[in-house]
């Protein structure tokens, strides 16, 4: 019986979806594969797409999968989508754009609910990426959701980062996000046919004009995905992103970040599991939850007592 | 007699009556529900007094039928002088099976044909694509070439019977293939009549029969109404639809503001070509629903007659035909049961009913059997049946508009109107029909009133009987339509037939003059109807225009 | 933490989308995640997508009529696949006289006109495999 990284390692679809269950379900049984797979990894290109709800991000990454597919590159697509705080469940319809991709056997799609995560994005986002890495996907393209903190989070695991913009979907450059503004590597402009581009454009240009001096300008790039314009032009743009992190040495740095982060988030996992783990900690966390609602205790001596109880 | 001073009066003595006689019922006995809401959430009054239309003025804003802004009709005398027509939607299987159920139809009185096309058809695709797998004939008649359209129609005057066809995305097609039909049987474009539903905006919107993405459809759509108004004077060549976006779960406000709404739309689009809107606006129709809510759905009718005659002027029309806003109705599907089926038989007619007090142009009456399959003879002939009986047995045509002035209807139909213009103001808001589109703002819109009704449904604040009250446990035991089981076959080896025996290179020649004109801006209904004569099949006319304009995808919105 | 993963998924032409999406919309509710397809499916892009989102149920709605070949279809090949585990509901415009078929071949729900959308939930609930 072949076992389950084998088969990953393999490509084999079914494998890869079990695989990415038992990490999202946060499995036991899911550490050892993962352990198994690591060797395999750190040869994909992970690209973040993020941007504003409505600027079709589904359809671009439709169309960017499509072009490396052309160049026989095998492509995992991420599709993240906010899950309720309140049921717990997510509708995952992202899909939807890429329809005819389901059928071709160098392409795997996933779809993922935030599950609540602290800090937005999905903790299992990194093994996810991990396992479509070791099975061979040259290229992972990673959706994010467009509102909140996810889509910071998503510098911390992407080589590549592309913020997609509309014009005149009502938001003038200034008012977005200064954060979402300060991790891109290339600016998208999508629905290039619709009036207002060369506005956004130039705000984008004045915005990066007073930006602090990066020894590398941030290309923008116009494209119509619905209308498969601009594609090509935007694939050389991060292939160029690509090279250029090589070049700088900024590859190693982004690869050492990613991995701490990946390294941080298991640890914080496993300590916070450990920590709620009713044969564990939870009932000394509950009862200083118990007594800090009395107002017999202050936060910081509770977090000194659990901790305490870890750091010995 | 002083009008103020009356209405002082009867103020005072309504709250008299609210406060001594109306509290003191309703201490006794609480009401039944804690609000009586219509199907559009509009709370709903114990009772309605000259006090609620204390503003209407009877000249101004009522009228007489016939005149601006024809709230009362379009015509002066309706129904007195001529009974709506009914018109059954129908199709199923091959299309000789289906010309049977015309002639069947026919025969029993009613007074025009309609349509119903398979879901294959309804994409454009011929019997024997991959994609039609399974579906050839189910829901409606296969119809993938001129020869089919021929059987369809055999034995059928078609210069004395007008045919409504529920088609949309591959619309201008299967208009020529009707008027290419009736040529080759002698009869002159200018002398048939009925009507293509050709709404692309609410494929979009519910439906989802589209083909094309919207910039190409529209004009496909404009192609119609100027080639329509030059050729074929008698056709209505387009249907502006709101049944499908009510059973796609809107409220009846909704269903009124968003079909208005699209009609403008394609008013503006003929216009921006250049046509003249007294050349096309005539030829313009619409299709409503006719839901529950008995008397919301005869103020939708009415405020609906009002808003367009109104909005009509304001682009400029002058011709009185100009400002008819004429409609077909359809009693809705979604409100069939399956349990306990031949309680559809009442909700039908009611629903018949508040379309005839609206005063619809012509009428299509679900069967009972809806729920389950394709309507049998006896369900279909019982639905029809229901409409003769209210024409001939109720009193009902009588009169004209007999709800006018009725304080209730009356306030309703202001209330309608307030609320769809409040949607045609968010819409423009947006930017238009089509970036709300884009934006998925319909969607959104009617996504949300259908989970509502829903969950309005399953925690029983809305009894639907035999569902969630008034129960049966017995299996519903009608008879279920059968289709002919060779019918799919005998489709594939007729098109097989065709394609051998036509003349290949005649076909190709015209597809090919097809797809240059539709990479340019002419007129493609002489293009179409060039291939369609050559026996060009839907399919093979489809995919030209498929190639040169795409398809559409549409995003997902709950 | 485990959530029961759902395809609500519309297999051939059929256009009718209302009920689906309120499906779809009620399973979140429950908690569930919920892959939805779309429009336009053939069984071919909805097993493959029953296998890369992992699922537990598939759950496929049709009210044009052609559920005998199609749901059948996506039966059969997902039992092909070896997708055993995986739980077949289906919905829709779909006779009494039908259902039996429907389930030899491995649609083990059929859910008519007028169910409940708690119905559908909680049969998932009580018959998922996990």
């Amino acid at each position: 019986m072949t076992d389950l990284s084998t088969k990953v390692i393999d490509g084999d679809q079914r494998s890869i979806a079990r695989l990415i269950t038992l990490v999202e379900n946060n499995a036991a049984d899911a550490v050892e594969t993962m352990k198994k797979i690591h060797p395999h990894t750190g040869n994909a290109q992970v690209i973040g797409i993020t941007g504003v709800m409505g600027s079709g991000k589904s359809t671009l990454i439709f169309e960017i999968a499509l072009a490396y597919r052309a160049e026989g590159k095998k492509v995992g697509i991420i599709a993240i989508d906010p899950t309720s705080p309140f049921s717990g469940g997510a509708l995952l319809g992202d899909r939807i754009r890429m329809t005819e991709l389901s059928t071709d056997d160098g392409v795997f799609i996933r779809s993922m609910g935030t599950r609540g995560m602290m800090g937005g994005l999905t903790s299992a986002l990194y093994d996810v990426v991990e396992i479509l890495d070791a099975a061979g996907m040259q290229i992972i393209l990673i959706e994010t959701v467009g509102v909140g903190q996810d889509e910071v989070d998503i510098v911390k695991i992407a080589d590549t980062t592309l913020v997609v913009l509309v014009p005149g979907l009502g938001d003038s450059v200034q008012t977005i996000k200064a954060g979402l503004m300060e991790i891109a590597d290339i600016f998208v402009v999508n629905k290039a046919d619709k009036p207002g581009v060369e506005q956004t454009i130039a705000e984008l240009e004045s915005m990066l004009d007073l930006v602090r001096s990066l020894d590398r300008r941030i290309p923008i790039v116009a494209t119509s995905a619905k209308n498969k314009k601009g594609i090509k032009l935007l694939s050389s743009k991060i292939t160029e992103h690509q090279e250029y992190l090589k070049k700088s040495n900024t590859f190693e740095t982004r690869r050492r970040q990613r991995y701490e982060a990946e390294l941080v988030e298991i640890i914080r996992k496993r300590l916070m599991d450990f920590i709620f783990d009713e044969k564990k900690l939870k009932t000394t966390v509950d009862c200083c939850i118990d007594q800090i609602s009395k107002k017999e205790l202050d936060p910081y001596s509770a977090a000194d007592q659990i901790l305490g109880k870890i750091l010995k | 007699m002083d009008k103020k001073e009356t209405l002082k009066q009867i103020h005072q003595k309504h709250l008299e009556w609210e406060q001594q006689r109306y509290s003191k019922i309703i201490q006794e006995t609480p009401e039944r529900k804690q609000k009586f809401k219509n199907l559009s959430e509009m709370e709903i009054k114990n009772i309605y007094t000259p006090e609620d239309i204390k503003d209407l003025q009877y000249l101004k804003d009522i009228g007489f039928p016939g005149d601006f802004p024809f709230l009362r009709g379009v015509h002066p005398n309706l129904y007195r002088g001529r009974l709506w027509t009914m018109r059954q939607f129908a199709g199923f299987g091959s299309a000789e099976e289906t010309n049977k159920r015309y002639h069947y139809l026919l025969g029993h009185g009613e007074t025009g044909l309609s349509v119903a096309f398979d879901y294959p058809t309804l994409y454009g695709y011929d019997t024997d694509h991959p994609l039609a797998r399974g579906e050839f004939g189910k829901c409606g008649v296969a119809i993938s070439s001129l020869v089919d359209m021929e059987l369809l129609f055999h034995g059928i005057p078609l210069d004395k019977i007008t045919t409504s066809m529920t088609i949309n995305g591959p619309a201008a097609i299967i208009w020529a293939m009707y008027i290419a039909n009736a040529e080759n049987q002698g009869i002159s474009k200018t002398k048939i009549g009925g009507t293509i539903q050709n709404d692309i905006l609410k494929e979009y919107i519910a439906q989802k029969s589209y083909i094309f993405p919207p910039e190409p459809s529209m004009r496909l759509i404009v192609d119609t109404f100027e080639y329509g108004f030059k050729h074929v004077p008698k056709w209505n060549t387009i249907s502006i639809s709101g049944y499908h976006i009510r059973e796609a779960g809107s409220t009846a406000v909704q269903e009124l503001a968003f079909t208005l709404g699209d009609g403008i739309e394609y008013v503006k689009a003929a216009m921006a070509r250049g046509l003249l809107i007294d050349d096309f606006a005539p030829r313009l129709s619409f299709f409503f629903n006719a839901h529950n809510d008995f008397f919301e759905e005869i103020a939708k009718y009415r405020a609906a007659r009002r808003i367009w005659a109104k909005e009509m002027k304001a682009l400029g029309a002058k011709k009185q035909r100009s400002l008819w806003m004429r409609f077909h109705t359809q009693t809705a599907g979604c409100s069939l049961t399956a349990q306990q089926p031949e309680m559809n038989i009442v909700r039908v007619t009611m629903q018949a009913l508040a379309a005839v007090l609206g005063g619809t142009q012509s009428l299509h009456t679900n069967s009972m059997d809806e729920a389950l399959a394709l309507p049998s003879e006896k369900a279909v002939r019982i639905a029809l049946r229901t409409q003769q009986i209210i024409a001939e047995e109720s009193g009902v045509t009588s009169t004209v508009d007999p709800l006018g002035g009725s304080y209730y209807v009356e306030w309703l139909t202001d209330k309608m109107e307030e609320e769809a213009y409040k949607y045609f103001d968010k819409v423009q808001r947006l930017g238009g029909v089509i970036p709300a589109i884009e934006k998925g703002f319909f969607q959104r819109e009617i996504a949300d009133s259908a989970y509502r009704y829903q969950k309005e449904t399953d925690e029983n604040q809305r009894i639907i009987v035999g569902v969630n009250r008034y129960t049966l446990d017995e299996k519903p035991s009608i008879p279920i339509l059968k289709m002919a089981e060779k019918g799919e076959e005998r489709q594939i080896h007729r098109l097989q037939k065709l394609r051998k025996d036509r003349d290949a290179s005649k076909v190709q020649r015209h597809l090919q003059h097809l797809r240059k004109a539709a990479s340019g801006d002419e007129n493609l209904m002489p293009y179409i109807l060039d291939c369609i004569h050559s026996y060009a099949t839907l399919g093979e006319t489809c995919d030209v225009l498929r190639e040169v304009f795409g398809e559409y995808t549409e995003q997902a919105i709950y | 933490m485990k959530k029961i993963r759902v395809l609500v998924a519309k297999p051939g032409l059929d256009g009718h989308d209302r009920g689906a999406k309120i499906v779809a919309r009620a399973l979140r509710d429950a908690g569930m995640e919920v892959v939805y397809t779309g429009l336009h499916q053939t069984a071919q892009q909805i097993v493959n997508t029953a296998i890369q989102e992992d699922v537990d149920v598939v759950g496929l709605s049709l009210l044009s009529g052609a559920h005998m070949t199609l749901f059948i279809d996506v039966a059969m090949l997902l039992k092909e696949k070896q997708m055993d585990e995986v739980l077949i509901v289906g919905g829709g415009i779909i006779p009494e006289e039908d259902v039996p078929a429907l389930r030899k071949a491995g649609i083990a729900m059929v859910f008519g006109p007028g169910t409940p959308v708690e119905e559908i939930v909680s049969y998932i609930k009580k018959n998922v495999k996990q």
